[in-house]
């Protein structure tokens, strides 16, 4: 399946050369092909990461919707530690959980990792085969197996989705 | 264009709130994870909303600042997972406060199973 990677690489590659030229000159857009399907040939072989995408109009929704709740979750995180950090009295409670995740590809795992990075209170030290390894600042004292699937599902429901 | 500008300098000045709120967050946290979670998070929201302002004021700049938003976004939280994660593997003290460190446990037990194995 090396076309997915080829096709990705392509349209990556075209849209940063169309909008750091900032024009659509035929010139420009011949050259920039050119350029980007040669690349794109020569990469394609060795980039695996891009393999895993699916194509359906399905996982194209689940991409803004994922977005969508990505910045949301971005925008929480921030209020969330300038509350703590302007507490007088630093009110956190760390520790570092393990959570399982279901995804198989790398490319999403790599997504989900960084996704957790920046939402509320968490942060990903280590990926051991499928443990992601979770620091958290507040740590509730209820189940923590429950409180890293929460936190796993938040994002790992879209990514099921758009990465097979 | 005049209302673009003056909601362009907001947005700015939202960014720099929470780059102060960062910095405020890496003097006071205790040890180098909690110093990573203020710093990671609070730097890619301040930095997003400082480039997305500037791209309110200089309109013509505004596609190729999304391209800085989304490198920021991608080389950000990468770039502190690498850094906790060597902190880790260094032994860097853990602060007191810290309930449970299970990633601690699971490497224990993998290199004492290294060690058997020898």
């Amino acid at each position: 399946m090396k076309i997915k990677a080829f096709t990705v690489i392509f349209s990556i590659l075209m849209a940063v050369w169309l909008i750091l030229n900032q024009s659509v000159d035929i010139e420009y857009l011949v050259l920039g092909a050119v350029i980007s399907v040669l690349l794109a040939f020569m990469f394609c072989r060795g980039c695996s990461v891009f393999n895993d995408i699916n194509f359906t109009p399905k996982a194209f929704v689940y991409t803004f919707m994922f977005l969508a709740v990505f910045i949301f979750e971005l925008i929480k995180a921030n209020f969330d530690i300038a509350r703590i950090v302007l507490t007088p009295s630093l009110p956190i409670k760390p520790g570092i959980i393990k959570a399982k995740t279901k995804l198989k590809s790398r490319m999403a795992r790599l997504i989900l990792a960084n996704s957790i990075t920046l939402t509320p209170g968490t942060f990903t030290i280590d990926i051991i085969d499928d443990t992601l390894y979770i620091h958290c600042v507040h740590l509730d004292d209820a189940d923590r197996e429950k409180l890293g699937k929460k936190i796993i599902r938040k994002f790992e429901k879209y990514l099921e989705v758009i990465y097979g | 264009m005049e209302y673009l500008k003056i909601a362009g300098a907001f947005i700015t000045l939202g960014g720099s709130l929470f780059i102060l709120f960062a910095s405020i967050g890496l003097l006071r946290m205790p040890d180098i994870y909690n110093r990573i979670q203020a710093g990671t998070k609070a730097s890619t929201l301040g930095t997003l909303l400082t480039l997305l302002g500037i791209g309110l004021i200089h309109t013509d700049w505004l596609l190729k600042i999304m391209m800085l938003i989304i490198f920021v976004l991608i080389s950000n939280p990468v770039s502190s997972h690498i850094l906790g994660r060597a902190a880790h593997y260094a032994r860097m003290p853990i602060s007191d406060r810290t309930e449970v460190d299970e990633l601690e446990e699971d490497t224990n037990i993998v290199s004492q199973e290294r060690e058997e194995e020898k």
